[in-house]
């Protein structure tokens, strides 16, 4: 199957990552050569595999419910490009 | 003193032991030789004040006669993909510019507790995505090696690890932390003459390293030789509550069960890897290992990994589809970059965020990762892609009943120069053909300098073992190591 711009530009707003026509123009051809180069795997007969899950074996453990890193509210939002009264902030999203 | 340079970790450690010289006198030396390395861009931060902590930790141990630690006073420099407390941590990337962590990853925190000290934050591939070191937003990390004949054409020092390789063949650091997806220890490794191990997965704790594509990223050592990379890992390893994946076994002594002899040992040599257009250079090598391997007392058999081929396209898919997933973290609300336009809504904000702190391969890379991920191709991408990968996993368990290890080259060429490749990112994909493959299957897999292309650049060869078979990979990397005799180096022009 063949991406074209209309496509590029439907997955870069699904990534939420803001891209120009020019930008778009220049990608279509080459995500569509690397999707061809993918597409390869067709040839693979795997109607009998399983898809891996992990790939060394490894039980998943649980741990106890409880606090472990609590308390650290100013640790937390110190990196934050933008923060009020120990709270992250973000455009108005309600009007 | 001059020379002390010149030394690895395990002499570091054993000198500043046994009061050959003081830990100051390291750090004070290696600190010297980064400032003087500049021009390899090798570095994105430099902390000699963290690498003086350190050592003035180990001088005031010995001068207590207080036990010494592993690796107290022994300077190293960190990929700048791990999160270290206080120092900034950017994945080589503009999003994180500036970025501080509040906590350090596990695997960093262990070598401090060890006794090591850090030397600086190093250049990487941007979120660790490249072959060749030239998507860091911080510009390209320089090779040290040119190729002979007056060709001053700067050279790719491999990636993602660049920083890692480049800083230890010019001997600014005599070792450093990796970290590997689908080769980014091992192919930098090769690329630049030194040594490097990427462990089974889940040896090391991904805590606190910037994800990338989570079922496949490993950390690891990289060092000059087989001795300082089993040093490193030894202080690396081990279980963290912190990391699901993360294996709760005991850390073998790796250093102490070193051994060169491979008598017993069956090395299988996989018909696959000899693919078209492979230098004759890189041919011959392979035999010259053979030979070594014959030599250090292993029998060798030929094994066959049908799906080789399939490998790199299958990772192209997982890799991308699970990077999409993980750098969505990245949205200008929590950390990191934001860009806000006057007037802009929130969704806005998002996209302009990401356009403009990620790089043109990382934006590529995130797009092919939510094309396959999206309704209607999930299956045909990346179910196919991950039952491919099981196919995968069986051909090495196949291979593994009849052999104990598997031998092959690390890269298909030696070092290119920057720009060469850059152009087209499927030519720069197919860079990683021997190394992803033991990346999908989670398997040990370490490149040790083995010799020289015409051009006199290093080639690598590439041990392959069982899964938590750290301790045979390193072998048979200590096998090969002390009979390729590599001493060449790159000569400093820097």
């Amino acid at each position: 199957m063949s991406v074209d711009t209309a496509t590029v530009k439907k997955v870069a707003s699904l990534a939420r990552i803001a891209i120009s026509d020019a930008d778009a123009e220049r990608l279509a051809p080459e995500l569509n050569n690397i999707l061809g180069w993918i597409e390869q795997l067709g040839e693979v007969d795997t109607s009998s595999v399983e898809p891996m899950t992990a790939v060394i074996p490894n039980k998943l453990r649980l741990r106890e419910d409880v606090v472990t890193e609590g308390n650290q509210r100013d640790a937390v939002l110190q990196n934050a490009p933008q923060g009020e009264h120990g709270f992250f902030t973000v455009p108005k999203v309600v009007e | 003193m001059s020379g002390i340079t010149e030394l690895g970790v395990a002499e570091l450690r054993d000198g500043i032991r046994t009061g050959k010289f003081s830990a100051r006198e390291v750090a004070d030396a290696f600190i010297v030789k980064v400032s003087q390395g500049k021009a390899l861009n090798a570095f994105i931060v430099e902390t000699p004040e963290h690498a003086l902590a350190a050592a003035k930790a180990a001088d005031e141990a010995i001068a207590k006669g207080e036990p010494l630690k592993p690796l107290s006073g022994v300077p190293l420099g960190m990929k700048d993909l791990f999160a270290t407390k206080g120092v900034q941590t950017t994945a080589a990337s503009h999003m994180l510019e500036g970025f501080k962590p509040v906590y350090e990853s596990t695997v960093s925190q262990k070598l401090w507790d060890a006794g090591a000290g850090m030397l600086g934050k190093l250049n990487l591939d941007q979120f660790a995505m490249g072959s060749s070191n030239e998507t860091s937003y911080f510009g390209n990390v320089i090779s040290p090696w040119r190729r002979g004949g007056g060709d001053n054409a700067p050279l790719a020092p491999g990636g993602s690890s660049g920083g890692s390789s480049s800083a230890i063949s010019a001997r600014l650091v005599p070792g450093a932390t990796g970290t590997d997806t689908g080769g980014s220890i091992r192919q930098p490794a090769a690329f630049t003459g030194i040594a490097g191990i990427k462990p089974t997965y889940g040896r090391c704790s991904r805590y606190g390293i910037v994800a990338f594509a989570s079922s496949l990223d490993q950390a690891g050592p990289m060092a000059r030789d087989v001795r300082d990379c089993a040093i490193l890992l030894e202080n690396m390893a081990g279980f963290d509550p912190k990391d699901s994946t993360s294996l709760n076994l005991p850390v073998p002594n790796w250093e102490e069960a070193l051994s060169g002899d491979l008598t017993g040992k069956k090395i299988g040599i996989p018909a696959e890897y000899l693919i078209d257009g492979t230098p004759t250079e890189i041919a011959k090598l392979w035999e010259a290992g053979i030979a070594w391997v014959k030599d250090a007392g292993a029998e060798v058999i030929e094994v066959s990994l049908p799906h080789t081929k399939y490998a790199l396209p299958t990772y192209y898919i997982i890799a991308p589809a699970e990077a999409s997933s993980n750098l969505a973290r990245y949205d200008g609300v929590r950390y990191g970059l934001r860009e806000l336009a006057d007037g802009q809504n929130l969704q806005d904000m998002y996209a302009a965020t990401r356009a403009a702190g990620f790089g043109p391969e990382v934006q590529r890379r995130i797009l092919i990762g939510t094309y396959v991920l999206s309704a209607g191709f999930y299956d045909a991408y990346f179910t196919k892609a991950q039952k491919v990968r099981t196919l995968i996993a069986q051909d090495f368990e196949n291979a593994f009943s009849m052999c104990d290890l598997l031998l092959t080259p690390t890269a298909p060429s030696s070092a290119f120069a920057l720009g060469e490749k850059s152009a087209d990112p499927l030519a720069m994909y197919l860079n990683d053909v021997f190394t992803v493959p033991a990346s999908l299957a989670g398997l040990p897999a370490m490149s040790v300098p083995a010799g020289l292309d015409a051009g006199g650049l290093p080639l690598g060869l590439q041990i392959i073992g069982r899964p938590l078979d750290e301790q045979g990979v390193l072998n048979a990397g200590l096998a090969i190591e002390q009979r390729a005799g590599f001493a060449a180096r790159p000569e400093q022009w820097w």
